[in-house]
């Protein structure tokens, strides 16, 4: 992977740790750490975080029979659901995507937005929601503010917008403060995965109007 | 040395459950982890009979995931800390969790004893770190980790301004993530 600039920030890796954070952010969280060895070290000090703060919490009594239940359940074959592991060597979508996608990049379901953009809707809890993009190279997403947050993590290709150039692997983190016009660079398609806990806010009339059936 | 001892003794006693399905070990571990797993999940928000069965699944996929513990990558505190927030997605939010993807597995196929070692300590010293921050850095930590709520809903809570909130949290985490080093 090629030298990643925009990282994850300091309360997306503790939110991710603590899992407080819906589970579209999740997907954008995960996906970048399964890109980035820098997130990945980060986030294994805020799990460490995690089980200090838990082991050092006021101990509650367990019921009685809690052992003997526990081993009852072990004699039962009790198992964790195990996600199946899937490789993702040789494609740009890394694993905990293709547990949400079925496929790889040119055999997806992708929908026309306009624009000459596409997406593709993942199914999450609805507290937030998390697409892929595909931007041809040279088009431009609408301008737009920003009602929450808003994560958008480059797959391939790149963007560029009024805060800096975004490579694969780079991650945009967008609030309220910020009002941006991403333009896909030249070239091989922009394909990257945007979640957001709020609708964005498009300055466009047309935009606006597309926005009712696209639900971005 | 004998600051990690204790942390040393949870690995062993994982090892022991890993390879030689011990029953006694994992008691020892269910003595310790049990009450402070069921702990963490109450304070979550779930109630005592959830968090009881809940604590029960938790332990119970330590001992079927116990051959994928590794001493190298993280203290016994923590795999279990992992285990026990995936349940409470899970469980109480109902949702999936992503994991990253693993890394490839390395050419050495034991665990160093000496890496192990090293990290016991340095998780040893994060806890004595966390023990010392002063009283309001570390509730702010304890609720971003127990609690849904978010610093608005805090800074709602306990009438101190956002930035402060966020300022302490941080001036926390840089004194944690310091005590690894
Ligand atoms: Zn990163
Ligand atoms: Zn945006």
């Amino acid at each position: 992977m090629s030298k990643i600039k925009h990282h994850l920030t300091e309360p997306l890796l503790m939110g991710y740790a603590a899992g407080t954070l819906p589970e579209a952010f999740n997907v954008v969280v995960a996906t970048h750490i399964s890109m980035c060895d820098d997130c990945r070290a980060a986030l294994a000090e805020y799990d460490a975080i995690g089980g200090e703060v838990m082991v050092s919490s006021d101990p509650v009594e367990v019921a009685e029979a809690s052992l003997a239940a526990t081993l009852a359940l072990i004699d039962q074959g009790f198992a964790d659901q195990d996600r199946p592991v899937r490789k993702s060597v040789g494609s740009i979508i890394p694993q905990p995507l293709q547990d949400y996608v079925d496929g790889d990049i040119d055999s997806l379901k992708w929908r026309k937005i306009g624009g000459g953009v596409s997406q593709l809707v993942l199914d999450t809890s609805a507290d937030a929601t998390v697409r892929l993009l595909r931007i041809p190279g040279g088009t431009a997403v609408p301008d737009h503010g920003h009602n929450g947050t808003e994560l958008t993590l480059v797959l391939q290709g790149a963007f560029v917008d009024e805060q800096d150039r975004f490579g694969a692997g780079d991650v945009e983190v967008a609030n309220e403060e910020l009002h941006h016009t991403p333009v896909a660079e030249q070239g091989a398609d922009c394909i990257c995965l945007a979640a957001t806990d709020a609708p964005l806010r498009f300055n466009g009339i047309v935009p606006r109007i597309a926005q009712r059936f696209i639900g971005i | 040395a004998d600051l990690a001892a204790k942390r040393m003794a949870w690995v062993a006693q994982v090892i022991a459950v890993r390879d030689g399905k011990d029953r006694a070990a994992f008691a020892e571990l269910f003595g310790y982890f049990a009450p402070r797993v069921k702990s963490f999940l109450m304070k979550s928000g779930a109630s005592p009979d959830l968090a009881e069965e809940c604590t029960q699944e938790v332990m119970a996929t330590l001992w079927n995931k116990a051959h994928m513990f590794d001493p190298t990558k993280a203290s016994v505190s923590t795999w279990i800390f992992t285990i026990a927030r995936n349940r409470k997605i899970d469980m109480l939010r109902k949702q999936r969790r992503p994991e990253p993807e693993e890394l490839p597995w390395g050419p050495e196929a034991e665990p160093d004893q000496v890496d192990a070692m090293g990290l016991q300590q340095e998780t040893e010293q994060l806890g004595r770190a966390l023990a010392t921050l002063p009283v309001e850095q570390r509730k702010l930590i304890e609720r971003a980790y127990f609690g849904d709520l978010s610093h608005s809903e805090i800074a709602a809570e306990t009438g101190l301004p956002l930035g402060t909130i966020k300022s302490r949290i941080r001036l926390a985490l840089d004194r944690l993530r310091h005590a690894m080093k």
